[in-house]
């Protein structure tokens, strides 16, 4: 038997919703054996029967079934949103570091995502709810360019009986009811003490920056910031270089890197 | 009053703070209200205690467009500081909102009075500006839109 | 271990051919020097006839020419256009094939062709330092490549020690050469004197050993063993180039905003022959195809160069943009972040990327001027 590693196994569509104009959700089960389990913040290569693969980050894990959110920026990534029910996909995986939600016992939690950067933070936050006793208070963050872009709207309501959800948007329409600017400015409203905060940042880069840079000048310890970076890559396995940004391969010392290691390198021009 | 430094005061030593603060009013508006409007006298400002404002412009067509929403500790305005004293954007109170309400001009004598007042005051009103402009400024990249390439994969 | 504690033996020209007759015999593809084209090539040899004997290179940046050689040696040449990653580690592989049944349901199944079971003869030392850094890359972390494996596992080297360095040589500075390092089934070194045209031999392994056993060699004199080792000791005063005597990591990780890249981006074509004719790069791409039907697809491997602009593309376009950048992202990470990703440098010093660039550069000058700089405090703002 090959690895899953290095084949694809195959999986189906059991559900597919649209969360905007070019983003669904899909949600997947083995059709035959599963990959080994995934954690909160690792990655599958999906791979849309002809066309190719991509790495997308599980945004639910369900027993053995996987969920992603998938915005369409290419003809993979369109060939993956367009599934329905009963189609099928080949998955390898999993790859990649996690958040690392454990090593952040007794902290507050502070998840700040961005546009499509909320997906790859769901798990670890339905993680965080579900043991609320591992951890102090749980602040979701969330910047979106228009109210409707943001991602899981019902579900963002739901997690504010347990954790501090605020929300803000680039662009208001007239019924908006949340904030206006960027979401480092939520963080003034968030709830946590920054000596003992741990956060999980995930976005376009230049938002990461601007949230771990707030979060250090606050006195997030860089080494509690955690964050997810993004680039191309082909195999997942470590093998392909693609994914190289400077000393890290980000396929097998990320995607999830602390801030430590990733300011430095975020900084060099077309590192 | 408390004297417990956030947002805005927290830039500001505890005896600026103190001289600032015993200057203000409390003040509260029901949700809704307009606070100031596009080119209106700047003759007072507010720190925000509890609830939201929305920065807003008037554009003919597109109704009113709120660029930026304010909340607690926050500094709603600094148009006051600076010539001619006339509001840039307009302001209306999203939520029912308490805050801390200054008369510019006995603020601005304040800070001539006493040089090191007046500059501390300045400093901070500018570190607020510096950081406005800097998220403004990343806001201007439309970091969520749809890629310009949607090139291969 | 001294030669003295190694099984050694002396092979004349007649056992080297017999040398090539056992591998064949036993299943093995022969593959090694052979005069082809104007140049050394890498190809399947049939007997020892095929082996460059007589034949020198004269190298320089930019530059590659046969020179005839009046000793006859067989392996008073260095490094040629190709190295031995292209047996294992071959320009374009088919990794799996996907079938999609009538129902929609996928199959995908690893790609089964069984690899030839190769003999490598005339490895040297900087090229079996390479195939070690491979093997680190392809199979020494979580996950193996099954391709490479595959080939890598059958293979058997033959090694041949280093006696004539090139211009462009600098593996002393690298570590890997002239002498052969570990990794060999079998090392040779060839001697040329007034006592004839003979080989050391020695065994690495224990087919070494046994193929050894076939050949009709003759215990190792003393005079050949010392000609031997004082020809690779010699060759090792000889290097054509070096690098500066400093931690390339560090000089790499520590220059990074270094004016010098724009210097080096003003000749770099970006053409990745560099990267082509190394022996460690290891970078590929995938590439899915489809048949008339729809319903049988296939996964393709092919090698990629990072100074291909599309080598770094994400959504909103490539990361590395700038030749300054791709050139910056190749030298980096070969002498550089190649220690932080897989423990060792990628570099060995064969001098193929200096040989082989059309505009003549030369990663040694390269790393010297960087040092410069950054001696000089000019790169001081990059700390």
């Amino acid at each position: 038997m090959t690895a899953p590693s290095a084949v694809p196994l195959p999986y189906r569509v059991v559900s597919h919703r649209d969360e905007t104009d070019d983003t669904a959700t899909i949600v997947l089960e083995p059709a035959g054996a599963p990959l080994p389990p995934f954690a909160p913040g690792q990655f599958a290569m999906v791979y849309a029967f002809g066309v190719g693969d991509v790495p997308l980050s599980v945004c639910g894990i369900d027993g053995n079934r996987l969920t992603h959110t998938v915005r369409a920026v290419g003809a993979i990534s369109s060939a993956l949103r367009a599934l329905r029910p009963g189609d099928c996909v080949g998955v390898r995986g999993p790859f990649g570091t996690g958040w690392g939600l454990p090593e952040a016992a007794g902290d507050d939690l502070l998840v700040v995502a961005g546009g499509i950067g909320l997906a790859p933070l769901r798990p670890l936050v339905l993680a965080a709810l579900a043991t609320p006793e591992r951890y102090g208070r749980l602040n979701v963050l969330v910047g979106a360019r228009e109210p409707g872009d943001l991602l899981y709207p019902a579900e963002l309501t739901g997690w504010q009986a347990d954790a501090r959800v605020l929300t803000t948007v680039d662009r208001a329409d007239e019924r908006w009811q949340g904030d206006v600017g960027v979401v480092t400015t939520l963080l003034d409203r968030a709830s946590f003490d920054p000596h003992s905060a741990t956060a999980f940042v995930c976005g376009p880069e230049p938002m990461i920056r601007a949230t771990a840079d707030d979060l250090v000048q606050r006195g997030v310890q860089p080494d509690r910031i955690r964050v997810s970076l993004e680039r191309t890559m082909h195999c997942g396995t470590g093998h392909c270089g693609h994914c190289q940004l400077g000393p890290l391969l980000l396929c097998r010392d990320g995607p999830v890197v602390t801030w430590t290691r990733a300011r430095s390198l975020l900084l060099v021009r077309e590192l | 009053m408390t004297t417990e430094a956030s947002g805005f005061l927290a830039t500001l030593a505890p005896a600026h703070r103190s001289r600032l603060l015993a200057l203000a009013r409390e003040v509260s508006f029901p949700a809704g209200v307009r606070l100031f409007e596009e080119d209106g006298r700047a003759d007072r400002f507010w720190i925000v205690r509890s609830g939201s404002v929305a920065l807003d412009i008037h554009v003919p067509g597109r109704r009113t467009a709120v660029v930026e929403t304010l909340g607690e500790g926050e500094l709603l305005g600094w148009s006051w500081l600076f010539e001619p004293y006339r509001w840039h954007l307009g302001a209306r109170a999203r939520s029912a909102l308490l805050a801390a309400e200054f008369d510019a001009p006995k603020v601005r004598e304040a800070c001539v009075q006493d040089p090191g007042f007046g500059l501390a005051v300045n400093h901070g009103v500018a570190q607020v500006i510096a950081r406005r402009l800097k998220a403004t400024r990343t806001r201007l990249l439309d970091l969520y839109g749809p890629p310009d390439t949607g090139a291969a994969r | 271990m001294t030669d003295d504690e190694v099984a050694t033996a002396v092979l004349d020209k007649d056992g080297l051919d017999a040398l090539i007759a056992v591998l064949v015999a036993r299943g093995r593809t022969v593959v090694g020097p052979t005069v082809r084209d104007g140049a050394i090539v890498l190809a399947e040899l049939s007997d020892g006839a095929d082996l460059p004997y007589g034949w020198g290179v004269e190298l320089e940046a930019g530059l590659y020419r046969l020179r005839a050689r009046e000793d006859g040696a067989a392996f008073a040449h260095s490094a040629g256009p190709q190295s031995w990653k292209t047996f294992l580690h071959p320009p374009r592989v088919r990794q799996w094939t996907a079938l999609r049944g009538a129902d929609g349901a996928l199959v995908m199944t690893a790609d089964a062709s069984v690899p030839p079971s190769y003999a490598f003869l005339g490895v040297r030392p900087c090229d079996l330092r390479a195939i070690a850094i491979q093997d680190r890359v392809l199979t020494g972390g979580m996950y193996s490549d099954p391709a490479y494996v595959g080939r890598r596992e059958r293979a058997f080297l033959v090694a041949v020690e280093c006696t004539e360095p090139g211009a462009t040589c600098f593996c002393v500075s690298m570590g890997s050469g002239p002498a052969a390092g570990p990794g060999y089934d079998l090392a040779l070194t060839e001697v040329v004197d007034g006592d004839g045209h003979r080989f050391l031999v020695r065994a690495g392994s224990a087919e070494g050993e046994s193929v050894l056993a076939e050949l009709p060699a003759r215990v190792a004199d003393a005079a050949t063993r010392t000609a031997a080792r004082d020809r690779v000791a010699e060759a090792a005063d000889r290097m054509g180039r070096s690098m500066p005597l400093v931690d390339l990591q560090v000089l790499m990780r520590e220059t990074l905003t270094a004016e010098r890249w724009d210097d080096v981006a003003a000749r770099c074509l970006t053409c990745g022959n560099c990267t082509m004719a190394c022996p460690t790069c290891f970078c590929t791409s995938v590439e899915d195809v489809t048949d008339l039907t729809g319903d049988h697809a296939e996964r393709w491997r092919h090698w990629e160069s990072c100074f291909d602009r599309d080598f770094s593309h994400l959504p909103t376009g490539p990361v590395r943009d700038s030749s300054h950048s791709r050139y910056r992202q190749w030298a980096t990470h070969k002498l550089g972040t190649w220690h932080d990703q897989f423990g060792s440098s990628g570099c060995v010093g064969c001098g193929r990327c200096i040989v082989w660039c059309p505009v003549g550069i030369d990663i040694t000058e390269e790393a010297h001027a960087l040092n410069r700089e950054w001696e000089s405090g000019a790169a001081e703002g990059t700390r």
